[in-house]
């Protein structure tokens, strides 16, 4: 179906190719998921596949892609567009009508699909991705996940025989993750659909994939098999890691495999040895904190303490109120009721108490270098930066970073200003795994050094390695109060993978297991 | 048997609201306006959807009432010729002699406050009437049925639309994020760029994320059309809207020459209608669910259309009626033809059918 022959891209003629000699060939009905890290070409390599690369992003293509028999060197992407459907990361800015219905139809009237076949897939596409009721709505007023399903349905629509889909999920919370990706699998089983995924969350993906294709990085790709591939790929879901671990083989790739091989490795460990950081003395002490917009309530009287040197993560869907309640205690966010104090100072009247990267952290970034973002948040700010991320060149431009050293930089813009407590509101949203492992080891150091910090996450495997303690939010009530491994542990759906596999055993992550396992096992 | 819920075509609509701003803009007596308010709300209330904009009335009508108040205010403020009873005799304020002309306050005439407030109402029914249709029908749909040739700019002014809600948005988020920024004392130097560039290089990334998914979905497939065929329509399209900008200023203007009169302005249209219909046969694009311009849709149009024409009739037959004076300050009357014709929109309720809201769509479904 799709054919790659000796492939290479690169967009600057002096400047390393992003991706070089790659031939690659995908059959017809297959569900191939790429995987890599950050900047290893992945979207690129999406891109060629429907013409957008080179046509619409610039740059050199050499060597010949085919799909469906149409070389993208003649079709620019728009005459592809009744071969190839193509699903972004962010629906919203790639929608062009406003209500559901019109969305679905708009590729369509493109491709002059007669309008009596025109509603009846608009019908078909709204049943098959299960969204019919909201085919009146306009597109701003639903939630992340519906909109990743409209964007699908859109795409589908025109009924393409390849569907590129770029981390369709990055951007949503796992329930709704979890819909999305229910969604895509079942077009691969009952439309035959060729279906080409990049995607982060490869715990949720990978069991689904008919062949994985690797990006080491430098412009190489691999493809094969996912249990062979997965062996060793430079990223790996802690179900992967675990089978790593422990020698399995063929390496288990779904949670429900995974526990069928963990039965001798469950009776062989003895439970985890506890390394929690002691809890400090209390910090931020808030009281009956109550944010409300109108008529709706978004944080009900909700008492939190944050405690000095610990991590505390704050889960709960989509909408809960974990945002608001970050902004109230933050003090520059509106709070109808309450107080927020930081050792007995309320937060609303004196900033610097409480530092806050917000969910788009490049919004508080508006200078041509690292360097100047640095110079004007104050002199500690390029050293805090250096602790948290070395290496980073200080003339770069900001945007041109990637996603967690950006994040790192406006962590450092925060903590110049040596506030005591440090909020984030998603930060490991687009990040990859070896992002998350360097947050969570920057969050590790900021505990050590006495802060109080409290992370806003969806990510449970995230959750199990950083935090000590989970504050559950629901309808902007707290329903859930305590020590990680008690409140995570015992959630159908917050438990990690490694909890899920080991159960009854009480781990949480690859690294404890690593710990406790007697040698015999390990090798 | 009752008819079903449906919606009437865009395009009827505003033929209709179009037709009842005319009648308004014909008069000045202010039972007649305000008939046609009545007439205009009355409508909306009975027909519109439950859509977002279909809210939008309030805002025009609140509009409206700001601009009689500030008329009769700058009739106070500013005094102005007038006659009849003083209601109030302020003390006028002078002014030095560059602003010859203008005095400040002064007494107030019953019949400069009556002026004024005839003329806010003239204007605020022409604006109530254009703001019923924008709450009748989606001005996104209208521009849905553009004809073919037209379909590209038509897209284009709906994606410039949607921007500005999209950089208010972000604009906000923005605002609130710097504010977390410690460093307030070097930052007020930087307001404007603090707030700028990260809004820009927002609206930059989305717009290009729009132009890739456009593009990656079919949109500007020109199938057989050649470059150069392209070309030629597009600059008979341009060269004819020129012409026909360049005619209607030559319309108006009585000094103009007769030939740059009507001569350019049929030059222009025809050139222009010329290279939408050659565009637009290349074109292969369908439309999907469009509204029918049927009999519900052409009685709607022709309750605003006879609205207008009547009311133009009766400008010829009974002017006294429709400018009632001010001095000396007379009740307004005026004869059946002048109420006919404003109360000729309300066929509208009857030509068309109750409007689809989305729960009864709900129940359905």
């Amino acid at each position: 179906m799709i054919d790659l022959q000796r492939l290479g891209v690169r967009y600057a003629d002096d400047g390393p190719a992003t991706l070089a000699d790659v031939d690659l060939h995908i059959e017809e009905g297959e569900l191939a998921l790429l995987v890599g890290g950050t900047g290893v070409g992945k979207s690129t390599l999406l891109g060629t596949i429907n013409g957008l690369v080179p046509h619409f992003t610039g740059g050199r293509l050499s060597g010949r892609v085919t799909v469906g028999g149409y070389d993208t060197r003649t079709h620019p992407p728009r005459e592809m567009a009744d071969v190839v459907g193509r699903v972004g990361q962010d629906p919203l800015a790639g929608f062009v009508t406003d209500t559901v219905e019109d969305e679905i139809a708009y590729g369509m009237e493109q491709l002059a699909v007669p309008p009596a076949t025109m509603r009846k897939r608009v019908e078909e596409v709204l049943d098959l991705l299960g969204i019919a009721e909201l085919r009146a709505r306009p597109l701003a007023a639903l939630s992340g996940g519906q909109q990743q399903r409209v964007a699908i349905a859109a795409a589908l629509a025109s009924a393409p025989s390849v569907l590129v889909l770029d981390e369709p999920t990055s951007a949503l919370d796992p329930g709704a993750a979890e819909d999305v990706l229910a969604a895509i699998t079942r077009l691969v089983h009952d439309l035959g659909t060729t279906v080409v995924m990049a995607e982060h969350r490869l715990e949720r993906a990978v069991q689904y994939a008919d062949s994985v294709i690797v990006l080491p990085g430098g412009g190489a790709v691999r493809a094969g098999d996912p249990a062979t591939m997965m062996i060793d790929s430079p990223v790996a879901p802690p179900v992967i890691q675990l089978g790593r671990l422990a020698g399995w083989a063929p390496l288990p790739l779904s949670v429900r495999d995974a526990r069928r091989a963990a039965r001798p490795l469950r009776d062989s460990l003895t439970a985890p040895t506890t390394t929690r950081r002691a809890p400090g003395d209390v910090v931020l002490q808030a009281r009956g904190v109550t944010v409300r917009y109108g008529d709706r309530v978004a944080v009900r009287q909700v008492d939190v303490d944050l405690h000095a040197g610990s991590v505390t993560a704050l889960m709960g869907r989509n909408g809960s109120g974990k945002s608001s309640l970050q902004w109230a205690l933050q003090g520059s966010g509106p709070r109808a009721a309450g107080s927020v104090r930081v050792d007995g100072i309320e937060t609303a009247s004196q900033r610097g108490l409480v530092g806050l990267v917000p969910q788009t952290a490049s919004d508080l970034l508006y200078l041509e270098s690292v360097d100047a973002e640095c110079a004007a948040a104050g002199p500690q700010a390029r050293d805090i930066l250096d602790a948290l991320a070395p290496g980073i060149d200080g003339a770069q431009h900001p945007r041109d970073l990637s996603e967690g050293q950006r994040l790192a930089l406006v962590l450092a813009v925060q903590l110049s200003a040596g506030p005591r407590v440090v909020l984030l509101d998603e930060p490991t949203r687009g990040l990859d795994y070896r992002a998350k492992a360097a947050l969570v080891e920057q969050l590790d150091s900021l505990a050590a050094q006495g802060h109080a910090v409290l992370v806003a996450t969806h990510d449970v495997e995230f959750v199990a390695q950083a935090a000590d303690r989970v504050v559950v939010l629901a309808e902007g009530e707290v329903i859930a109060d305590g020590p990680t491994a008690e409140v995570i542990a015992s959630s159908p759906i917050f438990a990690p993978q490694v909890a899920k596999i080991l159960a009854p055993q009480p781990f949480l992550t690859v690294d404890q297991v690593a710990r406790a396992m007697p040698d015999s096992v390990a090798r | 048997m009752r008819r079903l819920p449906r919606s009437v075509h865009p395009v009827a609509w505003w033929i209709w609201a179009l037709g009842l701003a005319v009648a308004a803009a014909c008069t000045t007596n202010p039972i007649l306006l305000l008939l046609l308010i009545g007439v205009s709300c009355f409508v909306v209330l009975l027909r519109r959807g439950d859509a977002p904009w279909s809210r939008s009335l309030r805002v025009y009508l609140a509009l409206g009432a700001a601009i009689v108040a500030i008329r009769m205010l700058f009739r106070v403020l500013l005094g102005g010729p007038g006659g009849g009873t003083v209601l109030i005799d302020l003390p006028s304020i002078p002014l030095p002699s560059f602003a010859a002309g203008i005095h400040l306050l002064g007494p107030i005439y019953s019949s400069s406050l009556l002026d004024g407030l005839y003329d806010g109402l003239h204007l605020a029914a022409m604006v109530v009437c254009l703001g019923a249709a924008n709450s009748l029908a989606n001005p996104k749909r209208l521009l849905k049925s553009v004809p073919m040739g037209l379909y590209d700019i038509g897209t284009v002014v709906v994606v410039a639309v949607s921007v500005f809600p999209q950089l208010a948005e972000s604009l906000g988020r923005v605002r609130r994020a710097q504010r977390l920024r410690h460093d307030a004392a070097t930052s007020r130097r930087h307001l404007v760029r603090m707030t700028i560039v990260p809004v820009l290089a927002d609206a930059l990334d989305r717009s290009l994320a729009l132009a890739a998914a456009m593009d990656s979905r079919g949109y500007g497939r020109h199938g057989s059309a050649s470059s150069r065929r392209r070309l030629l329509t597009g600059a008979m399209t341009i060269v004819g809207l020129i012409g026909v900008c360049v005619g209607a200023y030559g319309l108006f203007d009585e000094r103009a020459p007769e030939t740059r009169r009507w001569p350019v302005f049929i030059a222009g249209l025809v050139l222009g209608v010329a290279g939408v219909v050659v565009s637009s046969i290349g074109r292969r694009v369908t439309r999907y669910r469009p509204d029918p311009f049927d009999l519900s849709a052409i009685g709607v149009a022709a309750g605003g259309a006879l609205s207008a024409a009547l009311m133009v009739w009766a400008t010829d037959v009974a002017p006294a009626d429709l400018h009632p004076d001010t001095l000396p300050a007379t009740w307004p009357v005026f004869g059946v033809l002048p109420l006919v014709a404003a109360c000729a929109g309300l066929l509208a309720v009857v030509a068309s059918p109750a409007p689809v809201l989305s729960r009864t769509r709900e129940a359905t479904a």
